[in-house]
């Protein structure tokens, strides 16, 4: 048997394919059959494997149908589009798909807080959440272990700051 | 600078000057960044993607160190001019396609190089020879701090750098070493290490990223993790590893010596032969010969050749560097005949 591709070597390899239902047999010599093994792992990127992983922000969401309806009212991208492409469209979009998105960066990273570089003009914005959340931890264990002098302290400390940050 | 003149130049990892360069062939580190004010690439209008390219250029030739930096606009390349980018490393096979407004900046000694209008607006890198991912991390830390005086990037408190994919959110950083693991290889380790790796989130891939098999020996390690750590920590991580597989290399070479030391030098000198003296010779077969001819002169077995000659016959024996080296179109068949007389050649001196 000749190669179905190039029609001049034997062929070696056999493959059957299933597009929508249509089964067709491909018979391929080694060389076209390379070729077309490229073809078809270029088929199966990461953006389907994330694709996939993509739902199962949904499936945490309590309104999953919303869910897919979601759209970013920056660039216009929506869930479904995301779900489709594996890219989100601009910035925005963490913000407009958060809800769904939180679990999927805790699937990918098992993280879901940045903790490394910030931009210069966000790094005080930063710093002084960072700070924040260190007074916040030190307030609990303080309270755990019933140290209230210290407690009281650690509060006023908060308020002072979460004043300043707002301003 | 002209693109031409990379032809005739050889990118620093190539000269082989970093630490541990016998084993690890080159450090790379990798930055993802988005400008706030526009759609992520494949989301961006024409318009959009002209003004990203235009503002990025301008900030990046407006850094000293990048100054004399060579630009091209992606577009209007031609296949093989493209493909050349690609196996120097330059740029991803990604970029290569819908390449309209899409752009490159190379810097001296093709240390640095960014893409522009990739999947992110900007992917930066630097690859340093050898094992030196801290000292590449530097580099682009100094370059990133600088471009973020004068680009808004597209950054969340909680989640950091925004990417256009969330497998590169928060550091937006990759950082991988290339990796030369010939006897581990024959000593049938590596699928234990490749295992391993994967359970301390790290990846291992081919010689050109993503998606690409792993040929000749050579693996490319990498964090699949971006999000949750700092970036010194996740370089750290890396760091540690790597030089435990190196170790791990190391002593499978001197098993192999110390058991069959006959077997192994007939191996070498046998590759060694056929590349000296083949007057064809595919790709495939290229890169598991240099493989085994790097090999040799680690071990000071061949003392005819140097590492960076080596290296360079590994650049330069790809197809659009042949092409470029002829300066026309060849066929599969010519490429093979072309590469077996370069590598006589270049072996023969």
């Amino acid at each position: 048997m000749v190669c179905n591709i190039c029609a001049k070597n034997q062929a070696t390899v056999h493959l059957t394919e299933i597009i929508d239902d249509q089964i067709t047999e491909l018979h391929l010599c080694e060389e076209c059959a390379q070729k077309k093994g490229a073809q078809m792992e270029s088929h199966f990127g990461l953006s389907d494997l994330l694709a996939g992983l993509a739902d199962m922000g949904t499936q945490f969401s309590k309104t999953k149908t919303e869910a897919i309806k979601l759209k970013c009212s920056k660039c216009g991208l929506t869930y479904e589009d995301f779900k489709k492409v594996g890219r989100l469209g601009c910035g925005e979009c963490y913000n407009a798909f958060k809800e769904a998105l939180v679990p999927l960066l805790k699937r990918i990273h098992g993280s879901t807080q940045h903790y490394g570089k910030s931009p210069k003009r966000i790094a005080k914005v930063v710093k002084a959440k960072n700070d924040l959340d260190t007074l916040k931890e030190k307030l609990q264990k303080a309270i755990q272990k019933e140290d209230f002098e210290e407690a009281a302290k650690l509060r006023d400390k908060i308020r002072e700051s979460e004043k300043k940050n707002n301003k | 600078m002209t693109l031409d003149d990379l032809l005739n130049n050889t990118g620093e990892w190539i000269r082989c000057t970093g630490p541990a360069c016998d084993i690890v062939m080159s450090s790379r580190v990798r930055l993802a960044r988005n400008l706030a004010d526009y759609p992520f690439s494949h989301w961006a209008s024409k318009k959009e993607q002209e003004t990203v390219l235009e503002t990025s250029r301008q900030s990046i030739f407006s850094i000293k160190k990048l100054k004399d930096s060579l630009f091209l606009e992606i577009g209007k390349l031609d296949a093989i001019d493209k493909q050349f980018l690609v196996e120097r490393h330059l740029m991803s096979k990604e970029h290569m396609v819908d390449s309209e407004n899409k752009g490159l900046c190379v810097g001296q000694d093709e240390v640095i190089s960014i893409m522009i209008n990739e999947e992110d607006h900007l992917r930066m890198q630097v690859m340093k020879s050898g094992f030196n991912l801290k000292e590449a991390w530097q580099i682009l830390d100094d370059i990133d701090t600088e471009l973020g005086n004068s680009l808004d990037f597209a950054y969340s408190v909680d989640f950091g750098y925004l990417t256009a994919c969330p497998t590169n959110t928060g550091t937006g950083m990759r950082a991988s070493v290339m990796l030369h693991l010939p006897s581990l290889v024959m000593t049938k380790q590596i699928g234990k290490v490749l295992q391993a790796i994967t359970k301390l989130s790290l990846t291992a891939r081919g010689l050109y990223g993503e998606g690409t098999e792993a040929s000749g020996n050579f693996f490319q390690i990498s964090n699949q993790v971006s999000l949750g750590h700092k970036e010194e920590d996740i370089i750290d991580n890396i760091d540690r590893i790597i030089k435990q597989i190196v170790d791990h290399e190391q002593s499978a070479r001197e098993t192999l010596i110390a058991q069959n030391k006959e077997a192994l030098e007939d191996r070498i000198w046998r590759a060694y032969g056929t590349l000296k003296s083949a007057h064809i010779i595919t790709s495939t077969e290229t890169i598991d010969l240099l493989s085994l001819a790097r090999l040799g002169v680690d071990l000071g077995v061949i003392k005819q050749a140097d590492r960076t000659l080596i290296n360079e016959l590994f650049v330069i024996t790809q197809p659009a560097h042949l092409q470029k080296l002829e300066k026309k179109k060849l066929s599969p068949n010519q490429r093979d005949v072309k590469r077996a007389e370069i590598i006589r050649e270049k072996l023969g001196k």
